[in-house]
């Protein structure tokens, strides 16, 4: 098991967000988190990454154990390095040009030679098409192009783990093809992958996971294609009832 | 125009913009560099949150913008030394200067701070990067646009407050303007001719803020 994570929480002062949420991920997993909003996938996501402190919980990622409530800026600092994190409204460096923002993390960060850092970073922004862009600065970009730098700024630092929040929620609806094109090509390659998704879509034919929660409880858990075709609770047939037809609805004229 | 006060102008200029590039000018970038050292220590201690420091910096800010400047000069020149801190006229002015523009500067700068994104000290953290480092190459230099216009406001302010450090005895160039008029009595012509300097000066200073403006702007103008 490459990613065990046990019953974590969190609150908002009286509101609780999350109600003690545990997931096993294997190497090569996609999970699609889905959820009606306010349901807590995406600060489960964040409190994973220590965006967010949860208020309890453990994670063991590759064999070390990390406290999530108690980890130290140490802990915090060495599992950063084996995990990426792109973000739902992007969040490049809007003082950086697209090249910049992938090396920043390898030289700054990683201590790396800048030779070599823009040598991987190159590559990972030809790997999300955005290689003839090296020089833009992401007032240039548009929102799927800036998607696509953060995913590629995601990939340079080679972590075994990337975590998506709502990749394309912020995203015009022709642009949002571009981006899980790529991340589709990602998965296919045997990135490990958690996305917090509304993309249906995606959950059915990219994840082979699928963890449904609402109101900070998981509702259901499974392989994708058992929580599509045989979902197991009530409220689970309700939920891709609506959001499958309201898809539909969009896909029509 | 008569020929006395003509000729009281022409000789005085030289004098007066001598003084004028000898110690008004130095005396404004060096208290106008102590402002800055000072706003930004208190501005990203602000930012930073760092305990205790905290309320020192808010009880700083509450003081220096609460007194009147010229107060502040008197009580540093002629309070201090009673209790034993005797200081110079001209460093007692960098001082006063300087620590007074930087409370200003420092909240132009802390808002500046905060009106970047949290999210750029998110995606920092999640590439590896320590808070100083993503500081310094991202959170910093976007502030730094953000707040240009108005430092170079405080920059402005603050030559032209050097002539308050005339009321300490720092023969600066409107001291200098005094002691000629104290021979002359030409009030009109002299404060008017030293005015235009201070004119021209900052004239230079709002070109050089066009300048860095435009320098500025490199990348691109929409912000999200």
């Amino acid at each position: 098991m490459m990613l065990e994570i046990e019953n974590v929480k969190k609150k908002f002062g009286d509101l609780t967000v999350l109600n003690g949420i545990s997931l096993n991920v294997e190497k090569g997993d996609v999970v699609a988190i889905l959820g009606p909003s306010g349901s807590g996938k995406t600060t489960f996501l964040r409190c994973l990454n220590f965006l967010e402190r949860a208020d309890a919980g453990r994670m063991v990622f590759e064999g070390e154990p990390y406290d999530l409530h108690t980890a130290t800026k140490a802990d915090i600092a060495r599992l950063r390095k084996k995990t990426a994190f792109v973000f739902q409204n992007y969040n490049l460096f809007l003082n950086k040009t697209a090249l910049k923002n992938v090396t920043l993390g390898l030289t700054a960060g990683a201590g790396m030679k800048k030779a070599e850092a823009e040598e991987i970073a190159k590559a990972a922004l030809d790997k999300v098409g955005m290689g003839d862009r090296l020089d833009s600065y992401p007032s240039m970009l548009s929102g799927g192009q800036q998607q696509r730098v953060a995913i590629a700024r995601a990939l340079a630092s080679s972590p075994e783990i990337i975590y998506f929040d709502e990749p394309t929620s912020a995203l015009d609806p022709e642009l949002i093809g571009e981006v899980l094109t790529v991340m589709r090509k990602l998965a296919e390659e045997g990135m490990t992958m958690l996305v917090v998704t509304h993309e249906m879509e995606f959950a059915r034919n990219v994840s082979n996971k699928v963890l449904f929660m609402e109101g900070g409880d998981i509702v259901e858990s499974g392989p994708s294609r058992a929580f599509f075709e045989h979902p197991e609770q009530e409220r689970t047939r309700e939920f891709l009832r609506t959001v499958l037809m309201r898809q539909q609805g969009e896909t029509e004229p | 125009m008569n020929e006395r006060l003509w000729n009281i102008l022409v000789d005085s200029f030289p004098k007066l913009l001598s003084y004028g590039i000898r110690v008004t000018v130095p005396l404004t970038i060096l208290s106008f560099s102590l402002a800055l050292v000072v706003s930004l220590l208190v501005a990203l201690i602000q930012y930073g949150q760092v305990k205790g420091l905290r309320q020192v910096c808010r009880f700083y800010i509450w003081v220096v913008r609460g007194t009147p400047l010229l107060v502040q000069l008197y009580l540093v020149f002629y309070g201090l030394p009673s209790v034993g801190i005797v200081m110079d006229a001209f460093p007692a002015a960098v001082v006063v200067l300087g620590f007074n523009e930087g409370a200003y500067m420092a909240e132009t700068i802390r808002g500046a701070l905060e009106s970047v994104s949290r999210g750029q000290l998110e995606a920092g953290y999640c590439v590896g990067l320590t808070f100083p480092k993503i500081m310094w190459h991202v959170v910093l230099p976007q502030a730094f646009r953000t707040a240009f216009p108005a430092m170079s406001n405080s920059m402005i302010s603050m030559l032209k407050e050097t002539s308050m450090a005339a009321t300490i005895t720092v023969m600066e160039m409107f001291r200098q303007a005094q002691v000629i008029n104290g021979r002359v009595y030409e009030s009109l012509g002299l404060y008017g001719e030293v005015a235009l300097i201070y004119l021209a000066f900052c004239t230079f200073l709002t070109w050089l803020q066009h300048r860095g403006e435009k320098r500025l702007s490199t990348y691109g103008g929409n912000r999200t």
